[in-house]
């Protein structure tokens, strides 16, 4: 990844940060222009709050390049209590343990050391 | 709209052709489908393609294939839309025939892909997918199809023996067709004890890596009447996008793309899923081929497993699909493989499907994804008497 990309991406990667629609309510992440609820227009910027609960997992055995020396590793998709779904590593857990409905709060982790500046972003863990 | 017909088909083997370039095979595919029909001269060439600019460093694909068949002066572009840019490509040669933008139009879709090392296909195919916000995470692509995988068994209560079996027939489908590359039967057990790729899918219901090209040549109906007897007409070509990403979506079991692109395609058609004699599904993964008879029409929710054991995705049964292999066991040369599906129902149509003839085929279906549900393209296709 680049630095310029780098740098745009971070209120995302480090504050979850997502969009409301004033019109409708919607919650999005990452943040979009227009409301794909509402066709909404004006939408303002908003925290999320890093908590929510598994949907579905799936466990990584063979990663694209630049994710060799993590695998095995884990891949869920995540509700947040606000209703948006994210996808994420879920990481400090035993993946025997996992089950669908399980609570995880978002940690900021390291994403990737791809020879360049080591990349950091969310992660969710058990809750 | 002027109707619209296929008049040439051809495709290569799908395999590792060490010694043939991914230009090599698209001219091979192009070649072999005038051959077919005796005609050399076109007005435009598409190419279906996605990987060529990350695997070969190769954009501005269009012109060089073009080029490279000797029609300097036809026009020409690549059309992507990730694992559906044959069936993409087709679905644009096709507005070029209806609307007389073009008489006559080569669409050939080609993928190489084994001169990558397994984690550069891997990040290839990834590339499908919303870099900042999946591919980001270390998801590989068959990681959210195993996502789906997990969710449909959860929802169900489907067991994944039951799954299984999908890819079981694809093989046993794929024996006679000298065009497949995984020619060799697998049973359910060889399936559940092959390697874990992404929990829970095994490595023997992923569709492979391998390369290949598939072409067919469009003509206004009109036209093709005169220059062969037996043209196969296209009887609806539609697409239809979701929401990009499969987290991004309520429900993980049922594409809203495929049903969309459907009930489109059956309405200009003027049909419906019972006049469907045979039919191509994108089993990229094996549950995805039981999500397509679901959202097809073909089997209830919940219920296409059984469909399969009953046998009916096979040739004499009640809807026989991917009649050739699938991508499963023909092979997925994802930007040839929307294509591939097209030339076999092509195939069945006109009676040359030899072994897996399925007999009395008046009108085939294909569907081709791009992404996990992303986007979603539907060719009905038809016999002309």
């Amino acid at each position: 990844m680049s630095a310029p990309n780098y740098l745009r991406e971070a209120p995302r990667r480090y504050r979850l940060e997502g969009a409301r629609c004033k019109g409708c309510g919607a919650i999005h992440f990452p943040p979009k222009a227009i409301c794909d609820r509402c066709g909404g227009r004006d939408l303002e910027s908003e925290g999320l709050s890093g908590e929510g609960e598994l949907v579905a997992y799936t466990i990584i055995r063979h990663p694209p390049k630049g994710f060799e020396d993590q695998a095995p590793y884990v891949i869920g998709i995540v509700q947040l209590k606000e209703g948006v779904r994210i996808l994420s590593q879920i990481v400090d857990c035993d993946p025997t343990e996992l089950r669908e409905g399980m609570r995880l709060k978002v940690a900021i982790r390291r994403i990737k050391n791809d020879g360049g500046f080591i990349e950091y972003g969310y992660k969710f863990r058990p809750a | 709209m002027r109707r619209i017909a296929i008049i040439g088909i051809g495709c290569t083997k799908v395999g590792e052709h060490w010694d043939k370039a991914l230009r090599d095979l698209a001219v091979e595919a192009s070649l072999r489908a005038m051959e077919d029909v005796g005609l050399y001269d076109v007005d435009y060439v598409l190419v279906g393609n996605m990987m060529s600019g990350y695997l070969q460093n190769q954009e501005h694909l269009g012109a060089l294939v073009a080029d490279s068949l000797g029609l300097q002066g036809a026009g020409a572009a690549k059309i992507e839309a990730a694992c559906a840019s044959g069936g993409m490509a087709v679905h644009m040669g096709c507005q070029l025939i209806a609307s007389g933008a073009a008489d006559s139009v080569l669409v050939v879709g080609v993928e190489k892909m084994t001169d990558a090392t397994t984690q550069e296909a891997t990040k290839a195919l990834a590339m499908a997918e919303d870099q900042e916000y999946s591919a980001y995470t270390g998801t590989s692509f068959v990681g959210l199809n195993a996502l789906v995988a997990r969710a449909y068994m959860r929802a169900y209560g489907v067991g994944h023996e039951d799954i299984a079996r999908f890819p079981v027939i694809c093989h046993k489908h794929a024996l006679d067709n000298e065009f497949a590359q995984f020619r060799f039967p697998i049973t359910v057990e060889a399936v559940m004890s092959s390697p874990i790729v992404a929990d829970p899918l095994h490595l023997l219901e992923c569709a492979g890596i391998g390369d290949g090209a598939a072409a067919v040549l469009l003509a206004p109906l009109e036209d093709a009447r005169k220059i062969i007897d037996a043209p196969v007409e296209v009887l609806a070509s539609t697409v239809s996008i979701d929401k990009f990403s499969l987290h991004q979506r309520d429900d993980l079991t049922s594409f809203k793309a495929t049903r969309a692109s459907a009930e489109a395609a059956f309405k200009k058609a003027g049909l419906g899923a019972e006049d469907i004699d045979v039919l191509e599904v994108h089993d990229a993964f094996s549950v995805l081929g039981l999500i397509a008879l679901e959202d097809l029409g073909f089997a209830e929710r919940g219920k296409a497993a059984e469909l399969v054991k009953e046998g009916g995705i096979e040739i004499g049964g009640k809807i026989p699909t991917n009649t050739f292999g699938g991508l499963k066991a023909r092979g997925h040369p994802v930007g040839a493989t929307g294509v591939y599906q097209i030339v076999e129902l092509v195939r069945q149509l006109r009676g040359e499907a030899g072994k897996n003839q399925v007999e009395g085929a008046e009108r085939g279906y294909a569907q081709n994804i791009g992404g996990v549900g992303t986007t979603i393209t539907a060719h009905i296709l038809g016999r002309v008497d």
